[in-house]
Order: C-alpha cells, then structure tokens, then sequence
C-alpha cells in the first residue's frame, strides 16, 4: 500500500497537535506511537504543518 | 448517579501542556479557592511588547493584589480529580476511549482498552473532555476539525536560570517572533518560567515551531543562559467555538469543543466553565431521565451566556492582528509605549492613540 505519511518516533513529542488537525481522523495517538491509517490518509499536509517538532511528512501530495 | 473518568495516561496532570496561566477571577468564577500548594507563582499584571519591544502594562493598577496566576498544574490537575474522587467519581488511568458505542443513531456508550483489556462501558451521558484531538465527538458523528488558518502549533520550555520580572507575565507579539501568534514568559518563580510562542501552523516555515522557540529564547537577553527543564509542544484552536457542542447522549466541553481564547489561545478557564455547566446539566438529564439533544441544548445556552461575547470580540481582533504589518504595530506600541491599561480594547487603545497621532488612528481605522 502507499506510503503517503511518514513519522518519526526519535522527533515525535507525543503531544496529539497531528490528531486534533487531521480532516479525515486518518491518525490516532497510541502509548508512545502515532498510528497512521494509509489508505485513509489524503496527504493534505496539516499534520505536516502543525507538528512543532517536523515529525511528520507527506511523501506524496494530494491531488 | 455515577461519573467515571477515563484518563488515558498513566498520571493525572502529566505530561504538562500548556502555559499554566490563569486569572484570579476565573478560578473564583468555578468556585475554586486558590491555594498556595499548586500555585507556582502570583502575578501582578501583563506586559505586551510589540515587535519594536515598547510595550503595555494590563492590570497593574491593582497594586499589591495579584491579578493572576502561573499555576503548577501537575498539582492543580490532581487537585481537580481529587475533588471529583471525594464526590464520588470513580477514576481509571490507562484507559484511553478507542471508539464509542452507537444504537439506534446515538451514543449509548464508549469502549475503552483498560490496560490492554477492550471493555465496552455503558453509560447515559459522553462528556467529551479529550482535549485538542477531539477525537470522541467524531467518533459520535459530530466534526471537530478546525480550519488550518486557525491552527496555531506552540512549543514551550520550562526554564531555570533566567533573568526575568518574576512579577509579570510577559507576551511578545511581532510576525518574525511568532506570525499569527505570541511569545510569551510566564514566571514560576524568581528564576524560573514557562518560555514558549504559537505560530500560525499555515506560516510556520522551516522544520517547525521549534526553530522559532529557539531563536526566541537568543533574541531575550534574560533568557540566554536559561536551561531547560521540560520540553512541551501542542497546537491550540484559535477559532470560534464550534456550532454545536452537543447531541444525544454527549456534551463537549473545552478544548474538545474548541472553546480556547482565540486571542490569548487559553485554555483552562473556558474548559472549566464549560465543564462545571456540563455536569450540572448531566445531572438534570438523569435526574429527568432525558438525554436527547433537545433536553441537552441547555448546556449550550448556558456556556454562550458566559463566554459567547468574549470569544467573538477576541476572535475580530485575532483577524485584524494577525496580518497586521510589524511596521503599523510598532507604530501603535512606540504611541503607547509604558502606559498601563484597564482592558485590552479597540476603542480605548484607538482613544489613548489620538491624542498624539491621530494620523495613526485614521491609517488603523482604515485596517480594522
């Protein structure tokens, strides 16, 4: 399946900025990882942009 | 009548992610007396520094009296469950809400994985206290997602070793410290304070609101041989609440339901009120035996009556300073420069600023 979202755990705060911002609820914050549902992902980039840490980033972009 | 109260961290009040500041009046607005136990520090008013650093005095008049608060909510937190606990709200820790249970079109419950277990909890009411993610309300079908425009991504460090006014809290506005936000040092103690900023996450630019933390923290003097003691990162909604913070079965309250200042980007005062209207109203719903949305519209009319006027006024000056070129700003700071205000308002600033530029104000009156 596409990777359209990549995360990295050595970057991550864990702070939950990326779940609250997702338009289609495509990320969940489990203990100590944030999940990412691909196939709902659209790569909108808000994740990308609100993560104040840069632990986030789109790979594909949305059409 | 039963409350439980789902926590999904294995600690009440940790990790920390805010600011910690809060005025006297909203903690005596819920019924809380201040105590010294999660009380970091008392403060006697505000100072706002525009982006040539001349800056305002808010509430300093009231000499001698505190006006406000740098709480240490690792303790304030506590404080507040433990008043639910002696109530007789029972508490679970590590047990995140991982969906809730829909019958016949409504909420009737949640599943939770306690400690690894999936467990379905039945209950009358949902209140939606999750914070920024605000998932729960959009697991019953209500959407919570806010517009990116008013997204603002913070990051903040608790510091020691800074030289700073341990008497007031400072906030620094300016679109290359924060666009579309606000540095702000909030004192904890003689030497110590909260030292963050919000950025507007659509201007925020290079690998994050961090960078601009840092560059923050060089520009202050006082604040360069300042070591960290936490590092803190969130976002905050700087919207307007959203339209409908109820259904069948469920409130949301606070940041759930996007009740942060959108001005100041706090937090704590609105969750409060809005949470204290809430469980009032859950218990006339039970009590009444009636949960629908209609019987619950209440709780809505009854956090607007408190709070509805301020956010709106906040939210029109959040608009017109957001875009605000630095040059138009420092304009207004270098007119104001040292003088001490009662509120922040458009036409009392507009006011002060005619007496010396009324050039100044006609150039404003043309922005607002």
């Amino acid at each position: 399946m596409q990777q359209k979202l990549s995360w990295r755990r050595d970057l991550c705060n864990f702070c939950g900025a990326c779940v609250g911002v997702c338009p289609v609820n495509a990320l969940f914050l489990d203990e100590g990882k944030v999940l990412i549902d691909q196939e709902t992902c659209i790569a909108c980039g808000f994740c990308e942009k609100t993560c104040p840490l840069g632990a986030l980033e789109v790979l594909t972009r949305a059409v | 009548m039963k409350v439980l109260l789902l926590e999904k961290r294995p600690e009440i009040g940790a990790p920390v992610r805010c600011a910690e500041g809060l005025s006297r009046e909203s903690l005596e607005k819920v019924g809380i007396k201040p105590d010294k136990s999660w009380i970091a520090r008392e403060v006697l008013g505000a100072r706002i520094y525009g982006p040539n650093m001349k800056y305002v005095e808010l509430g300093a008049e009231k000499a001698g009296n505190e006006v406000g608060y740098v709480l240490e909510r690792l303790l304030f937190d506590k404080h507040l469950a433990a008043l639910a606990a002696d109530a007789g709200a029972e508490i679970w820790l590590r047990s995140p809400a991982i969906g809730v249970i829909m019958e016949g079109g409504r909420p009737v419950g949640v599943k939770v994985k306690r400690l690894g277990e999936v467990l379905e909890v039945r209950s009358e009411i949902i209140i939606a206290a999750d914070g920024f993610e605000s998932q729960v309300a959009r697991w019953a079908g209500i959407r919570t997602v806010v517009p990116l425009k008013d997204v603002v991504s913070t990051a903040e460090f608790r510091m020691a070793n800074v030289d700073i006014d341990p008497d007031f809290t400072e906030f620094y506005l300016g679109n290359e410290v924060a666009p579309g936000g606000y540095a702000w040092i909030f004192p904890k103690g003689e030497r110590e304070a909260n030292v963050g900023l919000g950025v507007e996450a659509l201007r925020v630019e290079g690998g994050g609101t961090f960078a601009y933390l840092r560059k923050f923290v060089e520009m202050i003097p006082g604040l360069r041989k300042g070591q960290p003691l936490a590092i803190i990162t969130g976002a905050v909604s700087v919207s307007l609440p959203l339209k409908k913070t109820y259904g069948n079965g469920i409130m949301l309250v606070g940041d759930a339901a996007r009740l942060i200042d959108p001005l100041t980007g706090g937090g704590i005062a609105n969750a409060m009120v809005s949470g204290m209207h809430a469980g009032r109203t859950a218990a006339e719903a039970i009590e009444e035996g009636n949960t629908t949305e209609e019987f619950l519209a209440r709780y809505q009319e009854r956090w607007k009556a408190d709070l509805w006027r301020t956010l709106e006024r906040n939210y029109y000056v959040k608009e017109k300073l957001r875009l605000m070129p630095d040059r138009l700003l420092s304009e207004v700071f270098e007119v104001l420069h040292g003088k001490k205000i009662e509120k922040v308002g458009v036409v009392p600033i507009l006011e002060e600023i005619q007496a010396k530029r009324p050039d100044l104000v006609a150039e404003l009156e043309k922005y607002l």
